[in-house]
């Protein structure tokens, strides 16, 4: 915090901008200058304190903001120019808004006086971004940008955090005003409930003491409540003895070597967490959403069970699943409530849980996550085992891309610790792998950063390998390259007859000679022996690196659950024909996504 | 508007058949009187594919800049269930009452809903004399005339104004501008 927080100052707006930025304690920016936000560069050239970090486009400006707000738990800022810079942002605010990041994004906008005049390089940014922020602000008085931006940060990293963007006119940047420092007191409209209601506890602590076949199944929602979540989550799991899964977005949150862990569930999880979630008696809900990728066909969805649900959004509650005992509040709170009822009043019957984990361990000895070794081929499943097992002793931190690779990633690397895992879930951004790494890595220097991407989606933001190289961010792309865009073709293989449809990328870059152009690394690998020691190989070069990995072209993600079916109604990989796959999803299921 | 064909959720996942019946209910939501909140919440029901039977908004409290607008919604009471917490979600709302339910709370059949409705009628003879009577009947009272025409300004539940309005037709009517539905609920208690 600066020395003159308490001080109320004349400046300017683009003054204020900066200073805002120092005093809600701002490391980095993540930007790209243009004609609308020149007076904050200008600012921002004249002091040392907030580093900015230059992208080679806004949306990897955005990505690299969100891999370095979800890697270190604090808000991820953003600053670009308007128009086209605005623009630009709209896929990681929605991509923010879609996993609750808690992203920041000033804009620069024409002059009050031009605004609705179609000035170059003018757009509605606030009506552009509306639907895709938690809030958003247009300044249109320098008086009032200090308290906006203060307001910003907090609404963006309180309650269920996410993006929002404050949209500042040149002149406003210009003018004089007085500065604000960070007010405790926002406005009275916006207070998130954090505390959960004792009484829905007791009776979650109740139903839970009396469960036969429970089930916790944990989210996002548990990573952005902070690590002492994640540690009490863990008492948690100790102290009842429950199996625990969790979604794409709360991986790390229970550590994967832990003994109740079953595995992420879903569409591509295991095959046990599926089936228990099915079969369960009762279910908690732990800050996740019952997103469609989890469920699958609803009015099939674990037709036998009660269910907590803790969530700090209340529309989550009732949204698409009935909840019979909804506690709304923070994860981390709700827990602490949970986990000190449990032990005041309820006792563990682990034994009553036996035949619950005898059939668990029957499910578990179906190794779903099997898959067929070859010793020509690199198996991208085997890329991504070999990855883990010779990083798994550093201090790595995980992102990706999306698609076949990112699945491969969440069911063959293993993570034990909240915020090492870095990854596009609700929107499903191709691209947000490459720039994300650039972020945690900013954020955290030492560390080994990892993209596992695909030939397809790292070509959407291969700029930002320029950046990682001008900003000596050592990130490692893993590239898993199966030249196709493989859930694409996977998709037409289940649905379209196995008409390929534009889903091979017919010309590739030479990646090893991309990286080099670049300025950074280049690996290539294709046989199984030689995998080791190029892995080895990437994380000892201390640049940049592009690794193209040749895997399998044709190699599918199994298991799955086939769209519009059931969680006992999985596709698993021994059964995965080639006439199971084109016959797996019936007409009504062809409609969905 | 036309949604109604829509699951609320938008995705296929939700086809599964709704079992509830769509219910019409009356929505009020203070929120801070600042640019841009009207547009946060036309949006949340475009967006979601909620319906809007009726909207109306103006300040209501103007030290403290509160607005309050009145929406009519249609929906399952699941759906307006969603709505109501993804109204109560954006930033400047401060309450949003569903004041159909709070109405049957309170043992009443529904909250008290008021529109204005200004109506012209044009016309000669027989027929003109026809209109004055029956707005008269239904104490709409004439805010403008001449030789040739009526303005009728009239106040009261949408039926009664619809009615009005289809009594009007074959006697010259010309154009209708209604203000959507103004609410509250009876007995001595605020939203």
């Amino acid at each position: 915090m600066s020395s003159g927080q308490n001080e109320r100052r004349e400046m300017t707006g683009a003054e204020m901008v900066v200073q805002a930025l120092k005093d809600n304690g701002v490391k980095h920016v993540f930007g790209y200058p243009g004609g609308a936000v020149l007076p904050i560069y200008d600012e921002i050239f004249q002091q040392d304190e907030v580093e900015h970090v230059l992208v080679r486009h806004e949306q990897g400006a955005g990505h690299a903001a969100e891999g370095y707000a979800r890697s270190t738990g604090k808000a991820g800022v953003m600053l670009v120019t308007s128009g086209p810079g605005a623009t630009n942002a709209v896929t990681p605010l929605q991509d923010a808004l879609m996993d609750s990041i808690p992203l920041v994004c000033l804009t620069g906008q024409v002059p009050t006086s031009l605004i609705g005049s179609d000035a170059f390089q003018e757009c509605d940014t606030i009506g552009i971004t509306r639907p895709c922020t938690k809030h958003n602000w247009l300044v249109k008085d320098v008086n009032e940008l200090a308290a906006i931006i203060h307001e910003a940060f907090h609404v963006a990293t309180t309650g269920r955090p996410g993006p929002v963007v404050v949209d500042i006119p040149k002149d406003v940047q210009f003018a004089k005003g007085t500065y604000v420092p960070p007010q405790t007191a926002p406005r009275t409209s916006y207070q998130p409930k954090v505390q959960g209601d004792l009484d829905k506890i007791k009776a979650a602590v109740e139903l839970m003491a009396n469960a036969k076949r429970p089930i916790l199944y944990t989210g996002g929602g548990v990573i952005n409540s902070g690590p002492e979540a994640s540690h009490l989550l863990r008492e948690l799991v100790d102290l009842t003895g429950f199996p625990i899964t969790s979604t794409l977005m709360g991986l790390g949150a229970y550590p994967a070597s832990g003994k109740n862990w079953m595995g992420m569930l879903g569409m591509h999880g295991t095959y046990e967490a599926n089936m228990a979630m099915h079969d369960c008696d009762v279910m908690v809900c732990i800050g996740a959403r019952f997103d469609d990728r989890i469920t699958g066909r609803l009015s099939a969805f674990s037709p036998n069970s009660k269910k907590i649900h803790i969530d700090i959004d209340p529309s989550s509650i009732n949204k698409n699943v009935h909840t019979d005992v909804p506690i709304i509040g923070d994860v981390g709170r709700v827990l602490e409530d949970l986990v000190r009822l449990w032990r005041a009043t309820a006792r563990a019957d682990k034994k009553a849980l036996h035949p619950w984990w005898e059939q668990i361990a029957k499910w578990r000895a179906r190794d779903s996550l099997a898959y067929k070794m070859n010793h020509d081929v690199i198996m991208p499943q085997y890329a991504v085992q070999r990855l883990y097992a010779l990083t798994k002793d550093i201090d790595t931190y995980i992102t990706t891309e999306v698609g076949q690779h990112q699945m491969w990633a969440a069911q063959h690397y293993h993570f034990e610790k909240p915020n090492r895992w870095m990854t596009s879930g609700g929107l499903g951004t191709m691209g947000y792998g490459l720039p994300a790494a650039l972020g945690v890595q900013i954020a955290h220097p030492d560390a080994l950063v990892i993209d596992i991407a695909g030939d397809a989606s790292v070509q959407m933001t291969m700029q930002e390998m320029s950046a990682a190289v001008q900003h000596e961010a050592p990130i490692k792309i893993f590239i898993l390259n199966n030249q196709y865009m493989g859930m694409v073709r996977q998709w037409q293989q289940l649905l379209h007859g196995n008409r390929l449809s534009h889903s091979y990328t017919e010309a590739m870059p030479d990646f090893v000679k991309l990286a080099e152009a670049y300025g950074g690394h280049g690996i290539r690998c294709e046989k199984p022996d030689e995998l080791d020691d190029a892995i080895k190989e990437m994380i000892s070069v201390k640049k940049p690196v592009i690794f193209d990995c040749r895997v399998a072209t044709l190699a599918n993600c199994f298991p799955m659950i086939p769209s519009g079916k059931a969680h006992n109604e999985m596709l698993l990989p021994d059964e995965a024909t080639d006439e199971a796959v084109a016959n797996a999803i019936d007409a009504k299921g062809r409609e969905l996504v | 508007m036309n949604a109604q064909h829509l699951q609320p959720t938008g995705s296929a996942y939700f086809i599964a058949k709704e079992t509830e019946r769509p219910e019409i209910h009356t929505l009020s939501v203070l929120v801070d009187n600042e640019p841009g909140v009207l547009a946060r919440v036309i949006g949340l029901f475009s967006g979601r594919g909620y319906n809007i039977e009726s909207l109306t908004v103006s300040e209501t409290e103007h030290e403290k800049h509160l607005s309050r607008i009145t929406i009519v919604t249609r929906g399952t009471p699941h759906v307006l269930e969603q709505i109501k917490h993804q109204l109560e979600r954006i930033v400047p709302v401060h309450r949003v009452v569903d004041l159909t339910v709070r109405s049957h709370e309170l043992g009443q059949e529904r909250p008290l809903e008021r529109e204005l409705a200004l109506v012209k009628v044009a016309g000669t003879g027989e027929g003109r004399v026809e209109a004055l009577r029956l707005a008269d009947a239904f104490r709409a009272s004439v805010i403008d005339a001449n030789t040739e025409h009526f303005i009728f300004e009239i106040t009261g539940k949408g039926s009664k104004i619809d009615q009005f309005i289809a009594i009007m037709k074959p006697l010259g009517l010309v154009e209708i501008c209604r203000t959507g539905v103004a609410a509250m609920n009876r007995g001595p208690q605020g939203m």
